[in-house]
């Protein structure tokens, strides 16, 4: 296993569980003995990370990556004390922010939900190798996580389009897809990862399913009234 | 042979490294491997990385000494000390020998000039290594002997011992101490970024692979300077301990400088007893002292049946000792391929049971480490705590879980107490994982039902003045691991067949040595050369620097090849398609004997490199400006107009160390010496310069430049920012020459040399094929275009992708017996390969939850070894893993948005399950 298997989700599920530091120690950049060189990608997940506490309203130097090898002993040991001393000086998670634990427990929770959607909509620059230290802090932007969460899209089935084919369902990553023949089809909103595959797949004919950033999405139609009368058996074939 | 095993005092099966030993041991004296400048016991293990990680007693024991002390015996848990010990005389039949006694480090205090043992502050660079070492006398401080102070301002003297034909000096360059001398500088800059750094410095030789741009690394650091001058050592400041030296540059003069330590950057000798092992395996030295090694095949000695490895060959670096030690095990191998596998043995494991379908039960070994642990962590609570943890089933402490005994108490409370899941907490994963993973196969367990909690060097050996906290942290450091070992699945470690076939892809001198010493080990080899001819670069060089007739050597090597009746050759040959993996691949050929596909185990890449056609110094426009390859072959020719030159000159580094090629091509000094010297020899009265940046010729080949000096070859440097000039002129007689044009790097004004003829150096580049062939095999490339190895130092002749070998100039530019010494080299690695029937494959891998699965192509762009591929389904594409060429970093699985991807081991359940016991009670304050 490399730095590189850390995800997001395991950041922020410290944090979630109160941790009021989270410190990931990676090999030195450019010195991988393989040929993966994944201690950047580690690099891009606390970058990123680091952004997406600042709109949390958490101090993001709360996380920490730091790269060295397995003969930096001492280094290590500096490191590690450095970044102690540095997470008590900043005071227990939340409290030292000002936000209330609940508040603070649903926004990340929101966040974790959120984090298949991130990796969908960053998954090129979470790839990126980023060679230059001075690049880091503008990497990711305060700006472009703000928008990020602000224009989050969900996906809509459109009851008068939907033709219940099934092919949604049959290819939703997340079973979040409500299906049935000649049952107009529904997206469980909580189960969704808003990957798109549906939005993706839904044959150009119906143009179904709909992309909503920004507004509300419309209620599911009520369970009794899902039936397609008429010509479903011809057009599911 | 008979060899003589001095004691150690130290039964080995028994020492489990605690080193409490060394603790109470109340003898201090000098730390040999710390180059005597901080104290160690006489009971120590030699030093961090030792193999087998055991102490031994040295002479300056107590005991040994007076038959006084034996405290160690008294403090030693596992009774592992025997002063009983005596030598023991053992005889072995040997089929082969390698010899690898390495170097010795040229001693500085033969030569009173360089002050050293007189000035506190003059160290050699083996000082300053072990000074700047995290296991090093100061623990990684770079400290002064006066007054154990950070030095601020450090002179590196280059040379030291080496490239001198006066007394006390060796005449050979060393070979590695430019580029050690650079790392120390960028080292210490690491520690000290104020630090202000100076070389004084002859030739820089960053001759070997990516060392150029190592040395423009340093060069650009702040504070760091180069200065090219010879260098004396005047004096010590009485007051600072300061130390003066004085130095000379064309600029400014004689000047003399104060540094507040100097390095002597000394050289490598021939180790210190080698008259006395070459007389007693009967072997000839050279005029150094160093092996006498064949001139073609640097790992021959004088003697059938010995072979050489490492600096004993001569100065060499770390890559060209793995390479010569793999070669010199073909080279063995091939002398005793009849005995393979003779003495092995196979263990025999129980039958493993199914317990996937039983809740957890888990049971926790806590180990005391003798008082590593056991004298921070209470153990005992440790164990309590445990038995309070969900699942556990059964805790219990031990005094060593690492010895036999335990491991066997171990494999009974598996059996008597049914666990199926075990956790040791103990010391790290690296050194003691695989052994606990083999004890639970001894009970019947699937070995990744195994799940080590380290709370020695994570906890105890950190945190020693803190035995209350390092307790608690101990617990939380058991507790992740147990709540881990809940959500363990058993995983199969599957058995590959190997085909026992090889490819070589390339038929130069490095593809053709391989595929003999693979062929004549037993094994069949298919052997691909796209010309018409077996031979390669080598078809243009007909001699070499040490004299070996090249055409000679390349006819009976070809004669060999062809006549193996294992060696099968497709000449005309291009690859049209290669898939598979490690032991399986399928590679299909076109060739002059039509379309094959050929089934081999192993592929070695040999495809040597190409010669840049200069578009500088009126090349191609001028016959009479030529290459050095065009050059030798009109030597060997005898041409008339060449022999008849009154002049002629050669420029060096056409082509490469410049922004676009940022590299040396490491061979063009020492073949313009070797021409130079030919055309003396042909035409005493030749005027023959060398125009130059740095002259490396590295290693004994500084002999040869120093003869092509003696011999009035003129060698003048030029700057890069001021090349020398060509322009076709008429000379005072009206003779049509070439003029070229020089600044003299003294004086400063310009030189003016008619030539007859003009030699290029130009850059060795890589060949034409090498980003095809790097697809085909899915293998990676170095930044300047060459293949790059799967690690520098320790795996030169690998490729990260398992199964496919590298040799030769694909690899970097190399001489011949440098080629020689890698292609033996990847023989051997290739050998290991191919002598099993079978490769394990880790049970550690990804796989995907296809109904997870969106086909986003995350994880296939995340993964470098191209393990991951889309199969189409009627649901879309969906990725699929093999699990042969994954190596089980995650990436993937980080990447992937909807968890379909995961690695196995180390899943989210099985991470986020620590990360929720690592917060315990888990809330927001």
């Amino acid at each position: 296993m490399c730095s590189g298997r850390v995800d997001l989700k395991h950041v922020l599920r410290a944090f979630e569980n109160g941790m009021d530091g989270v410190f990931i120690g990676g090999c030195r950049l450019n010195e991988c003995n393989y040929t993966t060189h994944g201690n950047y990608h580690a690099l891009n997940v606390v970058l990123l990370c680091r952004k997406i506490m600042e709109h949390l309203g958490l101090n993001p130097e709360r996380l920490s990556v730091e790269f060295m090898s397995a003969g930096d002993g001492i280094l290590f040991a500096e490191v590690m004390s450095e970044f102690g001393k540095k997470v008590k000086g900043l005071g227990p998670l939340g409290k030292a922010e000002g936000l209330d634990g609940d508040e603070l427990r649903s926004r990340l929770a929101g966040v974790i939900r959120l984090v298949p959607y991130i990796k969908v909509v960053k998954q090129e620059k979470l790839a990126f190798r980023l060679e230059n230290p001075e690049a880091y802090d503008d990497f990711f932007t305060g700006d472009e996580i703000d928008r990020l969460f602000r224009e989050v899209v969900s996906y809509y089935i459109d009851p008068l389009k939907c033709q219940a084919c099934m092919t949604c369902a049959r290819r939703c990553p997340a079973e979040a897809i409500i299906s049935a023949r000649n049952q107009v089809h529904v997206i469980d909103q909580d189960k969704c990862l808003k990957c798109g595959t549906c939005f993706a797949v839904c044959p150009s004919r119906f143009g179904a399913v709909r992309k909503i950033a920004g507004e509300s999405v419309p209620p599911p139609l009520p369970e009794g009234e899902r039936t397609i009368v008429g010509k479903s058996d011809k057009e599911v074939g | 042979m008979t060899l003589v095993k001095k004691p150690r005092y130290i039964v080995e099966s028994k020492c489990t490294g605690c080193t409490t030993c060394v603790e109470y041991c109340p003898v201090k004296y000098p730390d040999q491997f710390n180059q005597e400048i901080s104290m160690n016991k006489a009971v120590h293990i030699y030093f961090a990385q030792a193999i087998p990680l055991v102490t031994y007693i040295d002479e300056s024991c107590l005991y040994l000494k007076e038959k006084k002390c034996r405290i160690c015996e008294g403090v030693c848990k596992n009774n592992a000390i025997d002063f009983g010990q005596a030598a023991e005389k053992v005889e072995v039949n040997v089929g082969a020998v390698i010899l690898s006694p390495g170097l010795e480090p040229y001693d500085p205090g033969l030569r009173e000039e360089y002050r050293y043992g007189e000035f506190a502050n003059v160290v050699t660079s083996m000082d300053y290594e072990r000074l700047l070492c995290s296991t090093g006398p100061y623990q990684g401080e770079v400290l002064r002997a006066s007054d154990r102070k950070h030095p601020r301002k450090i002179a590196w003297l280059q040379c030291v011992g080496s490239r001198q034909v006066t007394p006390g000096g060796k005449s050979y360059c060393s070979a590695v101490c430019c580029t050690y001398a650079q790392k120390q500088v960028i080292v210490t800059k690491d520690h000290d970024s104020e630090a202000e750094c100076t070389i004084f410095h002859n030739d820089i030789r960053s001759y070997g692979k990516d060392f150029e741009r190592f040395y423009e690394r340093t060069e650009k650091l702040p504070g760091v300077r180069f200065i090219r001058s010879y260098v004396s050592i005047v004096r010590e400041n009485p007051d600072t301990k300061n130390v003066v030296i004085r130095y000379a540059t064309t600029d400014d003069g004689v000047k003399e400088e104060e540094f507040d330590m100097v390095v002597l950057s000394v050289g490598l000798n021939p180790p210190a007893d080698v008259k006395d092992t070459a007389g007693k395996f009967g072997i000839e030295l050279n005029a150094h002292d160093f092996c006498r090694v064949g001139p073609a095949n640097p790992m021959e000695t004088t003697r059938p049946g010995v072979f050489v490895s490492g600096a004993f060959q001569g100065p060499a670096d770390i890559p060209e000792s793995v390479f010569s030690a793999s070669g010199a095990g073909a080279q063995c191998g091939e002398l005793l391929d009849h005995r393979r596998g003779k003495l092995t043995r196979e263990r025999i494991y129980p039958p493993e049971k199914d317990v996937c379908r039983e809740e957890p039960r888990i049971g926790v070994f806590v180990c005391h480490c003798g008082a590593n642990i056991g004298s921070v962590v209470n153990v005992p609570a440790a164990v309590e705590y445990a038995l309070t943890l969900p699942d556990v089933v059964y805790a219990q402490e031990q005094l060593f879980s690492c010895a036999t005994n335990s491991a066997r108490e171990i494999t009974d409370m598996i059996r008597e107490k049914g666990l199926n899941r075990v956790v040791v907490a103990a010391c790290s994963p690296r050194t003691l994982e695989p052994l606990f993973r083999d004890t639970l196969r001894e009970a019947g367990l699937n070995q990744y039902y195994y799940d080590m909690a380290n709370i020695r060097e994570h906890c105890s050996w950190v945190h020693s003045k803190e035995k209350e906290e390092a307790t608690v942290k101990a617990k939380d450091i058991i507790r992740m691991s147990v709540a881990r070992a809940g959500h363990l699945e058993p995983l199969a470690e599957f058995d590959l067949p190997v085909n026992k076939a090889a490819l070589v892809v390339g038929a130069g001198v490095a593809g053709m040595t391989c595929a003999l010493s693979i062929a004549n080990q037993g094994h069949e080899v298919h052997l691909l050369e796209k010309d018409a001819d077996l031979g390669g670069m080598a078809r243009r060089i007909h001699y070499t620097l040490e004299g070996v007739d090249v055409q000679a050597y390349l006819g009976d090597l070809i004669r060999k090849v062809y006549r193996h009746p294992l060696i099968h050759v497709y000449t005309g040959a291009a690859i049209t398609g290669a898939a598979g993996y490690v032991g399986n691949f399928v590679t299909t050929v076109r060739s002059e004997r039509g379309v094959t596909e050929i089934k081999h185990g192993a592929a070695v890449i040999a495809i040597g490199a190409d010669v840049y056609t200069p578009g500088e110094y009126l090349y191609g426009e001028d016959d009479r400006v030529l290459t050095n390859l065009d050059l030798e072959e009109r030597i060997a020719g005898r041409e008339e107009r060449l022999v008849n030159a009154r002049s002629l000159v050669m420029i060096q580094c056409v082509g490469c160390r410049q922004e676009d090629r940022n590299y040396c091509s490491r061979v063009c000094c020492g073949e313009s010496v070797k021409n130079a010297l030919k055309l003396k020899e042909l035409n005493p009265d030749m005027d023959v310069y060398i125009l130059f940046r740095d002259i490396r010729t590295y290693g004994f080949k500084e002999d040869y430049y120093r003869e092509a000096a003696d011999r009035e070859v003129r060698f003048i440097r030029y700057q890069p920012e001021d090349k020398p000039r060509v322009e076709a002129a008429g000379d005072d007689d009206g003779r049509s020459v070439l003029r070229v044009t020089v600044t003299d790097p003294v004086l400063g004004n310009k030189l003016e040399i008619d030539a007859d003829m003009i030699a290029l150096a130009a850059a060795v580049v890589p060949a034409a094929a090498t980003a095809e062939v790097a697809g085909l095999f899915k293998v990676t490339l170095s930044p300047d275009g060459f293949f790059k190895e799967a690690h520098v130092k320790l795996r030169p002749v690998e490729f990260g992708t398992d199964g496919v070998y590298l040799c030769g100039a694909a690899h970097y530019p190399k001489y011949l017996p440098e080629t020689i010494n890698q292609a033996y080299g990847a023989a051997g690695r290739v050998l290991t390969l191919l002598s099993r029937d079978t490769v394990v494959a880790s049970g550690s891998v990804c796989g995907v939850d296809e109904k997870k699965c969106m086909g986003c192509g995350a994880c296939i762009s995340a993964c470098t070894y191209g393990a991951i591929e889309f199969r189409e389904t009627r649901r879309g594409s969906k990725a699929v893993v093999n699990p042969v060429l994954c190596k089980g970093d995650g990436l993937c699985n980080a990447r992937c948005p909807t968890g379909a991807i995961s690695l196995k081991h180390f899943t989210d359940e099985e991470i986020l399950s620590e990360i929720d016991a690592a917060a315990g009670e888990g809330i927001i304050h």
